[in-house]
């Protein structure tokens, strides 16, 4: 199915399912743990052996030398994986970096090899007596250092690096009241709860993996280049995953080092990433350095808005779209961003949730902050003064219409459900004993791109509806948006729908990433469903034309047949990928919001607590209020780490990572996050798919680590623009004790 | 984790004797800090001697009005027990901002004593680390030390002592008791019971090879106010920056011990004498001889700042 | 005050011109003689949920990996395996601990309580219950650990065991929410599910009082 025109009344806007805060079909299998995550699959691979990965002592350099007698003659070694006996390895498409070190080392922890073992214990012992000689290189892994060496990389995102309307320059020297700031974002880790892990088997040429991977059919491709075989000689499963954030977006080092074990092994091999390799094994969310100028004039209308960005990534690899969202939010005549890419031989950056706008929004939305306090006017007021209901900046283009655009809305009624008129505009105004209360507020704003997305369902003689798709649920309620998507369609409950995801047995769909799956993925069943419904009516020789689909019945015309039995023993078969046609460049698709968040900070210690935390979004159709709604505290749970403690830390002496574990690299826990409210602004965008629905797991982080950081200042009169804000920044500049 | 050979040990003295009996062997109990430094093989001990069957884990009243609490009493039943709570509360707070719930129902009052550094260094084998592997040299000097050591480090070392309920117990004044394998029995002051790192961080306490912790004694209850306040990033399940125990009396006079800052709780005796003058001239006598690194000068005002609030909530000048 | 750099040149000189050869320092290799003998393994008999199993196993075996890998209950999660996660919380004897950080020999005549002698799906303990309707995880991989942690707050609150944030240590604590989020700390959920396991546990809590 194509869509290509906005969307009429259909099926969908019955609402019977859809919009309806059900609770997760997968909730009693995942509360009991009987939901197999990928290292758990006992069920598919028969006396699986055991592999353990070595990760390189080096950041940059060669292996001189590796000695692995004495690991493969310890008790229970089957086998060593090393890049001296994998034979040729390609790169796949999406990494930037080898998955299998050596000769040469690109990172830290890099594998360097792979232990296989009949046990758990032995293969982890065997690693260490793999001997390494290293021969060190020098590498680059200070961005600061390497910022005046960044170059403009060839693309950001999709998009040009650099934009550009009006005169920037001339209008922000002209503009009375100027901000000229910068801001740093360290490099944050996904920190997923589930390592990443695989179980790989081979029949003959055929390598099966139950893996856990956010994008099946890119995961499909890569494995095959990486290790050289067709494509379809490759079958993953990953029907759970436990967390991914971007991180499980590409394969790692699990899956083909499982896979390189097995084939060694002439066994099923699982292997899990140890979490001390979490870190620099895989990917993370870039550093950044972030300069912002915003010019305005005296009564608060911005004349010049420039946004820049360094990023720092291993060569061959891309930058960090942090600009993205100032080319978005704000009207003003003359403008400009710019993306600059340095090399940096620390791991490989890539995408964490809300790439680019995640840490975009750390810096410009603290600088609008600082600019309206600078005019003397609301934060809030400010912003909806510079409302755009057009692309202000559209790589040069200045007139595209958003299809949906409720930013001040969202910052309206955020400010009254908030209770923003009780903040002092005067920071360090408000104590609470030991405690300085304040109160700060940002902006979100995330693009609402669709992606190609197929999906097969199939009715049986019973009634029961079976809806396969690729499409991953890695815990943004993929099982149950899906399956209130058929039940609607269908017209049965939403308990006679079977849901299979994960699989490249079945159709390829958008995955999860981008914040496109809900909307994208459900499409694709809207347009399977749409094709079996045609079926069923046909088999029945029911009119199209005034064919309805409820209460488990098929009727027209005064005639009525229970779908089981349309179905017939048989059962029917439907497959549909639904493709999206021109609308998303005649309409600009996007989603917005305003985060409104209030602090304590203890004037003693400096110690930062959250004890508010609203989101207002607005975010198109909304398919399931309940995990919609957990889909954006969560993202406010991690805006709230990158405010407040996330950062890996760089030694650049070694160039790694050093807390490289869940104790070092802080991650927010129960007691940090108080109560959190979410609220959905009625909107429908029949532009977009017809779901009529948007993304939102990736709105709710942007802007709330700003909404946090202009909190903290109007607490305590300290702006802060080094994230994370911890109490060592504050100290030396904390209000006098009184 | 390299291969052991496992065995229970059914009294103290025989547990010294089976640990002495294979060099290198280590006692197990709650596991919680062992456990995790074997599977990075940081520990390596050929042997495991657990005691958790010695039946250590009463806490009984002592004949001069103290505790003595068993080596095998869970940091949970320590800080719960209703003694604790009414004659040392710092202690029972100190336990209580440790750690986790599942954690703390694990590890034991010996155990916590003897944890080890949580320097990321002495973590990740492939750093040199003179603690970890003597002679290596110390990353963390010139490194990311954010968390480290700022007073009492040497050019070896410095890490920093984890345990928040140490802190507490060197302000009591505790005794750690101990059997050796001989059957010797000997009381270790918890002053003398740490080491500062000198030339030889890889030596954490001054207990010999195959001596056994038995039991920690507190002595009779102090009286005054009992205050202990870690500051920290995250409010919870975060080892601490700084942490302060303080008891302290209604003339201002008392005892203050800093946990978070040196190899070992840090407590002064002329920092004690100058806590009737406030939190400024304490926190100077604390760190007449600090060293600090750039990225963790902070803590010595931090420290002031945290005295200054705990000696108010003390109701004593601040 | 000795200077940063004094002390730095006393430490380690890393990168700048360290272009030489350098060998791991894995203590692991040093002291290994004898590693083709086969480990020691022990016969550990584990109770859990209410059924013993026999198990001849490797000392090193933890009791998190004697449940997933050999009495292939894999409801108890390995997210760090080195306690820092919460996910392989598991009761024993009624109270709950990492099961990552205790050798599964140490187990043994222990009463085990996992995740699935809570429930089923089809017959749902009341916590997993509450987790359903409030919607308190995501991607489900904390989720088992944070049911049997919430399951014992629940009854460690009703002990009386104090916790950091009790105002009076010598008074009983309350089943207040300050209490329920500093004494589920030790469980962590990156998805951030963390408001609403929160009304999960009252909900359930309050139907008990």
């Amino acid at each position: 199915m194509k869509f290509d025109t906005p969307a009429t009344t259909n099926p969908i806007d019955q609402l019977k399912i859809v919009g309806k805060p059900v609770d997760r079909i997968d909730g009693p299998l995942k509360t009991t743990g009987t939901a197999s995550y990928a290292y758990e699959r006992h069920d598919v691979a028969a006396n699986p052996a055991y592999g353990h990965i070595l990760g390189s002592a080096i950041a940059k350099g060669r292996i001189a030398s590796i000695d692995t007698r004495e690991a493969i003659a310890a008790p229970g070694v089957l086998a060593v994986v090393t890049a001296q006996n994998a034979g040729a390895l390609m790169k796949g498409d999406f990494n930037t970096a080898k998955l299998l070190a050596g000769p040469e080392v690109q990172h830290y922890h890099q594998a360097v090899a792979l232990v296989v073992a009949e046990t758990f214990e032995q293969a982890r012992a065997a690693a260490g007596l793999i001997k390494v000689d290293y021969t060190r290189a020098d590498g680059a892994y200070d961005l600061e250092k390497a910022k005046s060496s960044a170059t403009k990389p060839k693309d950001m995102d999709g998009d040009a690096p650099d934009s550009k309307v009006g005169d920037f320059a001339s209008a922000f020297a002209a503009a009375p009241v100027q901000i000229d700031a910068t801001y740093h974002t360290p490099d944050v880790s996904h920190a997923m709860m589930e390592p990443h892990a695989s179980i790989a088997a081979w029949k003959g040429d055929e390598l099966s993996l139950w893996t856990s991977n956010q994008m099946i059919d890119w995961g499909r491709g890569d494995v095959a280049k990486t290790l050289g075989i067709p494509k379809d000689k490759v079958h993953l499963s990953s029907p759970y995953i436990g967390g991914g954030f971007g991180g499980k977006l590409f394969v790692r080092s699990d899956a083909i080092l499982a896979a390189l074990g097995a084939r060694a092994a002439k066994r099923p091999v699982k292997v899990a990433l140890q979490r001390a390799l979490v870190a620099n094994n895989t990917t993370h969310r870039p550093a950044t350095i972030q300069r912002v100028r915003i010019g305005a004039s005296r009564d608060g209308k911005i004349t010049a808005i420039a946004h820049e960005n360094w990023s720092g990534d291993l060569p061959g690899g891309g930058p960090d779209s942090s600009v993205q969202q100032t080319r978005m939010l704000y009207a003003a005549p003359n403008r400009m961003t710019a993306t600059r890419l340095a090399v940096l031989d620390l791991p490989e950056s890539n995408a964490m949730r809300a790439p680019g706008e995640a840490t975009g929004h750390m810096a410009l939305e603290v600088a609008m902050d600082e600019m309206a306090e600078k005019l003397g006017m609301d934060p809030v007021q400010f912003r909806i003064l510079n409302d755009s209901q057009v692309v202000p900046d559209d790589n040069g283009k200045t007139d595209r219409p958003f299809s949906q655009r409720q930013l001040v809305e969202c910052l309206r009624q955020g400010a009254d459900t908030f209770g923003w008129t009780g903040r002092n505009a005067k920071p360090a105004q408000r104590r609470e004993g030991d405690w300085l209360i304040g109160m700060g507020v940002a902006s979100a704003y995330r693009g609402a791109p669709t992606q190609k997305s197929g999906a097969r369902v199939r009715l049986d003689g019973s009634g029961m509806v079976t809806v396969e798709t690729d499409m991953t649920d890695i815990g943004t309620g993929s099982y149950t948006i899906i399956a209130q998507t058929a039940a609607e369609m269908m017209g049965v409950p939403l308990d006679k729908v079977v849901v299979k995801l994960g699989d490249t047995a079945y159709p390829v769909s958008a995955g999860s990433g981008g914040q496109w799956g809900a909307a994208s993925s459900t499409a694709g069943v809207y347009a399977a469903c749409t094709k079996l419904r045609e079926a069923v009516a046909t088999k029945l020789g029911f009119s199209t034309a005034d064919v309805t689909f409820a209460d488990g019945k098929v009727s027209s015309a005064g005639r009525s047949v229970a779908l089981g039995e349309a179905a017939g023993p048989g059962g029917l078969v439907a497959e549909d990928t639904m493709e999206f046609g021109d609308l998303s460049e005649k309409y600009q698709h996007s989603t917005f919001g305003a985060h409104f968040v209030e602090v304590a900070v203890d004037m003693h210690t400096c110690e930062v607590r959250l004890r508010r935390m609203l989101a207002v979004c607005a975010a198109g159709r909304i398919l399931n209020p309940k995990s919609a709604r957990s889909q954006v505290i969560g993202a406010m749970t991690m805006g709230a780490g990158a405010a407040l403690m996330e950062e890996l830390a760089v030694d650049n002496r070694f160039g790694f990572f050093v807390n490289h574990d869940l104790a070092g690299y802080e991650v927010p826990v129960h007691a940090d996050i108080p109560h959190q409210d979410v609220v959905f602004l009625d909107e429908t965008d029949p532009t977009v798919s017809p779901m009529k629905a948007k993304g939102v797991g990736e709105l709710g982080i942007c802007g709330v680590a700003a909404a946090v950081a202009n909190a903290i200042y109007n607490a305590t009169g300290v702006r802060v623009r080094e994230y994370p804000i911890t109490l060592d920044k504050l100290i030396s500049q904390m209000p006098a004790l009184v | 984790m390299k291969p052991f050979t496992y065995e229970r040990a059914d009294s103290p003295a025989a547990a010294a004797a089976a640990a002495a009996r294979n060099p290198g062997s280590r006692f197990i109990a709650g596991g919680t800090n062992l456990l995790d430094l074997m599977k990075l093989q940081i520990e390596t001990p050929p042997h495991l001697v657990d005691v958790t069957g010695l039946k250590l884990d009463r806490i009984d009243k002592t004949d001069d009005g103290g505790l003595r609490i068993g080596a095998l009493v869970r940091n949970t039943d320590l800080a719960a027990d209703d003694r604790v709570r009414r004659d040392y509360g710092v202690l029972s707070r100190a336990l209580l901002a440790g750690a986790s719930g599942q954690l703390r129902n694990m590890a034991t009052t010996a155990g916590n004593l003897l944890q080890r550094t949580r320097c990321p260094y002495f973590y990740d084998t492939n750093m040199p680390c003179n603690k970890r592997t003597p002679g290596s040299g110390c990353s963390a000097i010139g490194g990311y030390s954010r968390q480290l050591a700022v007073v009492g480090s040497s050019g070896s070392c410095i890490a920093t002592h984890p345990s928040d309920m140490a802190v507490a117990m060197r302000a009591l004044d505790a005794m750690v008791e101990t059997v050796r394998s001989d059957g010797s029995t000997r009381t270790i002051p918890i002053a003398d019971f740490h080491r500062l790192p000198g030339e030889t961080p890889h030596i954490d306490t001054n207990l010999a090879p195959a001596e056994l912790i038995t039991a920690v004694t507190l002595p009779k209850p102090l009286g005054g106010k009992h205050i202990y306040k870690k500051v920290r990033d995250r409010a919870s399940y975060a080892f601490a920056l700084i942490s302060v125990a303080a008891v302290i009396g209604k003339d201002g006079k008392g005892r203050v011990t800093i946990g978070g800052v040196a190899h070992k709780p840090w407590r002064v005796d002329a920092a004690d004498a100058q806590l009737p003058q406030g939190a400024k001239a304490t926190a100077q006598a604390l760190f007449a001889d600090a060293k600090p690194t750039k990225d963790n000068a902070y803590k010595i005002p931090l420290v002031e700042r945290t005295l200054g609030v705990v000696l108010a909530q003390a109701g004593a000048k601040s | 005050m000795a200077s940063e750099l004094e002390i730095t040149r006393r430490g380690v000189l890393a990168g700048g011109a360290a272009t030489a050869a350098m060998a791991t320092t894995n203590p692991a290799r040093a002291q290994m003689t004898n590693q083709t003998t086969p480990p020691p393994t022990v016969p550990v008999t584990l109770d859990v949920n209410g059924t013993s199993h026999t198990l001849n196993l490797d000392t090193r075996t933890s009791l998190l990996d004697a449940l997933r890998e050999h009495i292939k209950l894999t409801g108890t999660k390995k997210g760090c395996d080195q306690g820092q996660c919460g996910a392989c919380t598991v009761l024993v004897d009624g109270k709950r601990i990492n099961s990552c950080l205790t050798l599964a020999v140490m187990q043994q005549g222990k009463r085990i309580q996992t995740v699935e002698g809570l429930g089923t799906p089809d017959s749902l303990h009341p916590m997993q219950a509450a987790f359903v309707k409030h919607d308190g995880y995501q991607c489900g991989y904390c989720t088992p650990g944070q049911i049997c942690s919430a399951v014992a707050v629940i009854a460690e609150i009703r002990a009386g065991i104090p916790s950091h944030v009790t105002p009076d240590l010598t008074a009983k604590p309350q089943l207040a929410d300050a209490e329920i989020r500093e004494r589920m700390s030790g469980n962590i959920c990156r998805c951030g599910a963390y408001s609403n396991i929160v009304e999960a546990i009252t909900e359930v809590a309050g139907a008990k009082a």
